[in-house]
């Protein structure tokens, strides 16, 4: 088992510019099922795709593959003729909220957004229009999701991931890449590995993810990576005291960010005395979480934590 | 991105909001200039000069070179003298605060040059109070938070008697409902005509807020006058980033003074950078990484000079321009290249570091750290390069071994 993505994820990509293009031939050298493409300009073409297998993905495939994937002027009709149930959004920012609701509305399972820099208002409203739907949205402005060996939707490097027993959920993308690295070089692998995104709106927050993991068989313990800004590590650090049985650690970004500054990421910033790390440690450190003192510890405080 | 208080009460104004009238001054001649008509227009002979910087406090704050001038200042001389005492006493305020340095709570220490004021008619308050539009993380909504306590500190409110502060959120499909404002109103205690006006002004802040994107509007004061209007004595706004695309408008009100000259030329190349006081330069790509990469030099004892994230696609112009930007610092004793490549390959940072090397020059030690794809082609053209680049393992490989070459 894994969490969001596996082998029967179908995947949809929704804007197929430049950025698009370069991720769907290593999602598809990945071993990833991308089944088609919305972009509407270019809607009843076909888009080809071809190179060298990456073997650290799906196993037991070809050394080479070639791939034309059909392209569609909405999602309603790439689903209607591919059995898709997810999409990933690489759709610029202006256009991006726009993107996740057609998704959305033509009831896809699973949105990850990657797209950086999409205005909050639009965040607002598109998360109020999923409301109803039963779309899951991860991101914006997140790496996205890979279950290792079965399916990545993102622009992670596949290599540095590995199928085994840990989950991660990270708010930063490089900082995923760092703890994923770590624990495939421990030989403890990860189950699925999910950006949630820096955003100050986004899909799903760290409660859900660690409920999805919780729940998840395969899953035996989980990393959790936050930042400064807003309260979403506290809330999490609620719910691992009171609702998790598994071992947890974590790690916080911003230990030194100066106050009333945004540290890169839009939603990572200290105003009025919120959102600081201090409270963000003391919070995790209070649900029983082990903290890694810097980010090359994190696998090791996994490790720690499983005892 | 945050604009002037002057400026935030004009938008207010065109949208038919209530605001003081006021005018803004960059010279001492301007500012004496406003008071007649203000003082004409009003009938009040009153007025209140007003430091403009992008910083709270300006009220209690006092001028490094006038340690006994607040940066908001109320004109009474006109009471008893007319308006020729008033011009008077706003030439001599004026004189003192134009160019000087105002020190806020909010400024740091080092303060902030005052370049503008704002000279505005006097009101006669009644109740001060505080009125925000503002993002609700949790709720992934905006909230309108209302206080009785109006002209304090609200975070000190919110610690100290949270029972104070009313909030009600904003659903995105609706906007704020009048029932919302009425039970704002409600729990404001006022009576029915300033309720009526109370209800159509937090209406139009909320429909400024979607309008025009802002991040956050905080009036604090709102003041109801003594004749039962309710007006905004102060306004700060800042507004989403990432939706000045669609206003042009906002951006032309961009006072590029108010930003650090560093910062801006990083953000015109699609950098993020911000400049701290430590001597250990830091080039390092994607945010969660470039603020742990400042915390773990921080960790092992020493003191990050920036905050610096090349992002995920920067090309070799980007880091030449990060590498500039970085040894322009004259605080910066070493620099530390911390690249974990997902999209980013090793390789093109290699060869840009390489370049930026040779354009720019080099007289700090560097440590680098390559991790990710194609860290092997990039560790060799730095080895090829010839340059004096000290190779790290990890993070806290890197950061250990910079902080102990700057010691």
């Amino acid at each position: 088992m894994s969490i969001l993505v596996g082998k029967d994820t179908r995947v949809l990509i929704q804007g197929l510019g430049k950025t698009g293009q370069f991720h769907t031939d290593k999602a598809i050298a990945y071993g990833t099922q991308m089944v088609g493409a919305v972009h509407p300009s270019r809607a009843g073409t076909t888009s080809h795709f071809e190179g060298e297998t990456d073997h650290s993905g799906v196993p037991g495939r070809d050394d080479t593959y070639f791939v034309d994937l059909p392209v569609f002027a909405t999602v309603r009709e790439a689903v209607a003729a591919t059995g898709a149930n997810a999409s990933v959004v690489y759709v610029p920012p202006p256009f991006a909220a726009d993107a996740i609701m057609e998704a959305g509305a033509a009831g896809l399972e699973l949105v990850v957004a990657i797209t950086e820099g999409v205005p909050v208002a639009d965040m607002i409203k598109a998360k109020r229009y999923l409301a109803d739907k039963p779309t899951r949205l991860v991101g914006p402005n997140c790496p996205g999701v890979i279950t290792p060996g079965e399916c990545k939707m993102g622009i992670m490097p596949g290599y540095i991931h590995e199928r085994g027993r840990i989950g991660v959920v990270s708010r930063s993308g490089t900082l995923t890449y760092e703890a994923v690295y770590q624990l495939t070089l421990r030989g403890l692998g990860q189950t699925t590995a999910v950006g949630i995104g820096g955003d100050p709106v986004n899909g799903t927050n760290f409660v859900e993810m660690l409920q999805m993991f919780e729940d998840d068989p395969e899953t035996e313990g989980v990393i959790m990576i936050g930042e400064i800004g807003g309260t979403a590590e506290e809330e999490a650090a609620e719910f691992v005291a009171t609702r998790m049985t598994k071992p947890v650690a974590g790690f916080i970004a911003g230990t030194s960010a100066p106050a009333g500054k945004r540290m890169g990421h839009a939603g990572a910033i200290v105003s009025g005395g919120k959102g600081t790390a201090v409270a963000k440690i003391e919070a995790m450190e209070g649900a029983g979480i082990v903290l890694a003192e810097t980010p090359s510890d994190m696998g090791e405080a996994m490790a720690r934590a499983l005892g | 991105m945050k604009i002037h208080e002057y400026q935030a009460k004009q938008l207010m104004a065109e949208r038919g909001i209530p605001v003081p009238k006021g005018r803004v001054a960059t010279t001492v001649d301007e500012a004496v200039a406003a008071v007649r008509p203000l003082i004409e227009e009003s009938g009040n002979p009153v007025v209140v000069l007003k430091s403009q910087i992008h910083a709270g406090g300006r009220g209690k704050g006092t001028f490094e070179e006038h340690p006994d001038l607040r940066g908001v200042n109320v004109i009474t001389a006109g009471i008893g003298g007319g308006i020729g005492a008033a011009e008077d006493a706003v030439r001599k305020l004026a004189f003192k605060m134009l160019g000087s340095t105002l020190v806020t709570v909010q400024t740091g220490p080092e303060g902030k040059v005052v370049n503008r004021l704002y000279v505005e008619q006097g009101i006669d308050i009644a109740r001060e109070l505080y009125l925000a539009v503002l993002l609700d993380r949790a709720a992934s909504r905006n909230i309108v938070m209302a206080s009785s306590e109006g002209g304090v500190e609200i975070e000190k409110v919110a610690e100290e008697t949270p029972e104070m502060i009313l909030k009600e959120e904003i659903d995105p499909a609706i906007s704020l409902a009048a029932f919302q404002a009425h039970s704002l109103a409600y729990g404001l205690e006022m009576g029915e005509e300033v309720t009526k006006r109370f209800m159509g002004f937090v209406k139009a802040l909320d429909l400024l807020a979607t309008e025009l994107d802002t991040d956050l509007i905080e009036i604090n004061p709102l003041v109801v006058t003594t004749d039962g209007q309710v007006m905004a004595l102060d306004g700060k706004m800042a507004f989403d980033d990432n939706a000045l695309f669609r206003h042009p408008e906002i951006v032309a009100m961009r006072d590029e003074t108010e930003e650090d000259p560093a910062e801006l030329e990083a953000k015109k190349t699609g950098l993020n950078y911000i400049k701290l006081e430590g001597t250990i330069g830091c080039l390092v790509n994607g945010a969660g990484l470039a603020m742990a990469t400042m915390d773990t030099i921080k960790h092992v004892g020493g003191e990050p000079a920036n905050f610096l994230d090349v992002g995920g696609g920067a090309d070799e112009e980007q880091v030449t321009t990060a590498f500039q930007i970085i040894t322009r610092d004259p605080n910066v004793k070493g620099i530390f290249v911390n690249i974990f490549g997902g999209i980013m390959r090793c390789d093109v940072i290699a060869t840009g570091i390489v370049a930026a090397v040779k354009t720019v020059g080099l007289s700090v030690p560097l440590v680098v750290r390559l991790e990710g794809t194609n860290v092997e082609q990039g560790k060799q053209i730095i080895r090829d390069s010839g340059l004096d680049v000290v190779a790290a393992d990890s993070l806290k490989d890197g950061a250990e071994k910079i902080v102990e070459l700057v010691r």
